[in-house]
């Protein structure tokens, strides 16, 4: 096995591993979230619009760690720096 | 397949390259510049009005309010800044109903100068209403130890910013072109329509973090807060 398929079965592997964990973490926090938000807004629905902007902004952030992790795996499949690196030097020879 | 709107070229000389991105920016600044000037070319102020003037007065209105919501508490000093970046982005996803269309705030490089003028916005506000001095002691607060962890949270929500409405945008255009392979007709279309949803929560999600952090920059990291005593007259 040469180096440019381990690159390769490293970075298909581990961007799927990527997007996953990177799924489920923050689909429980972003639950638990809106859960919470959903239970404050039953017992005061005086304070919707601040509960529901509040549950925004943090919906926002717990959301951009899974949006992190896709921009990596998208990198990992489709912008690949170190594959780029092996097609370079395998075209240059 | 396409990363994003920068690798589609339609002009260039030399090292000077006219890509999507900047094409689509241009066309979007001209629709918003245009149409306002547009509107407000003939504004009236009596009871009749034209349903755009009204469309216009609706958005600022609602703008005027969220600002006001976040806690700054005059929202005219900032809806320049702030409404235009929510107009910006919100115009940019709304327009991905266009065929051929792509969305600017879909490259890096657009959303990391957005994140880039609230970078600049924040301590410009917080000089401006507050003071160069103080602004810069709101730095070592509590304590001087604090310093480089507040100077680091400044540049790693800037970074925040950017990659949030990036990834967004990209993952929307990203998921429709790989259903479009998988699912060829109805789904890429439900798909569509959620994306429109995700556009309007983020181009509102990045206004308001904008918001929040102006006013934290202004407003309660006030040196001392002033003790008025109660008005006396309330019985």
């Amino acid at each position: 096995m040469d180096s440019s398929t381990l690159i390769a079965i490293a970075s298909i592997v581990t961007a799927g591993i990527t997007t996953g964990v990177g799924c489920m973490a923050p689909a429980i926090g972003e639950g638990r979230s809106v859960a919470a938000a959903l239970t404050s807004l039953a017992q005061q629905p005086d304070a919707s619009a601040t509960i529901t902007r509040t549950l925004f902004v943090g919906l926002a952030m717990i959301e951009s760690t899974a949006i992190y992790c896709f921009v990596v795996s998208m990198i990992l499949i489709f912008a690949n720096p170190f594959w780029n690196h092996v097609i370079a030097q395998s075209t240059g020879k | 397949m396409r990363l994003s709107p920068d690798e589609l070229i339609f002009w260039q000389y030399g090292f000077i390259k006219l890509n999507a991105t900047i094409v689509y920016t241009w066309g979007l600044m001209l629709v918003l510049a245009i149409g306002s000037f547009l509107i407000t070319r003939r504004i009236s102020l009596d009871l009749k009005r034209s349903r755009w003037q009204v469309l216009l007065e609706m958005i600022v209105i609602t703008i005027n309010k969220q600002i006001e919501d976040v806690g700054l508490r005059n929202p005219e000093r900032y809806i320049g800044f702030l409404g235009t970046i929510f107009l910006f982005v919100a115009l940019a996803s709304l327009c991905t109903v266009i065929p051929g269309y792509d969305p600017p705030t879909g490259s890096l490089s657009t959303t990391t100068s957005l994140a880039l003028c609230v970078l600049i916005a924040v301590p410009y506000f917080g000089i401006k209403y507050q003071g160069f001095s103080s602004y810069l002691r709101s730095y070592a607060e509590p304590t001087v130890i604090m310093l480089p962890f507040n100077i680091i949270s400044e540049i790693s929500r800037t970074l925040a910013l950017a990659v949030r409405l990036f990834g967004n945008m990209m993952s929307g255009g990203m998921i429709i072109a790989i259903l479009l392979t998988i699912t060829p007709f109805l789904f890429p279309i439900i798909m569509t329509a959620i994306g429109l949803l995700t556009g309007m929560v983020q181009s509102y999600i990045f206004t308001i973090l904008a918001a929040v952090y102006i006013a934290a920059a202004i407003g309660t990291r006030r040196p001392k807060p002033e003790h008025k005593p109660e008005p006396e007259h309330t019985a």
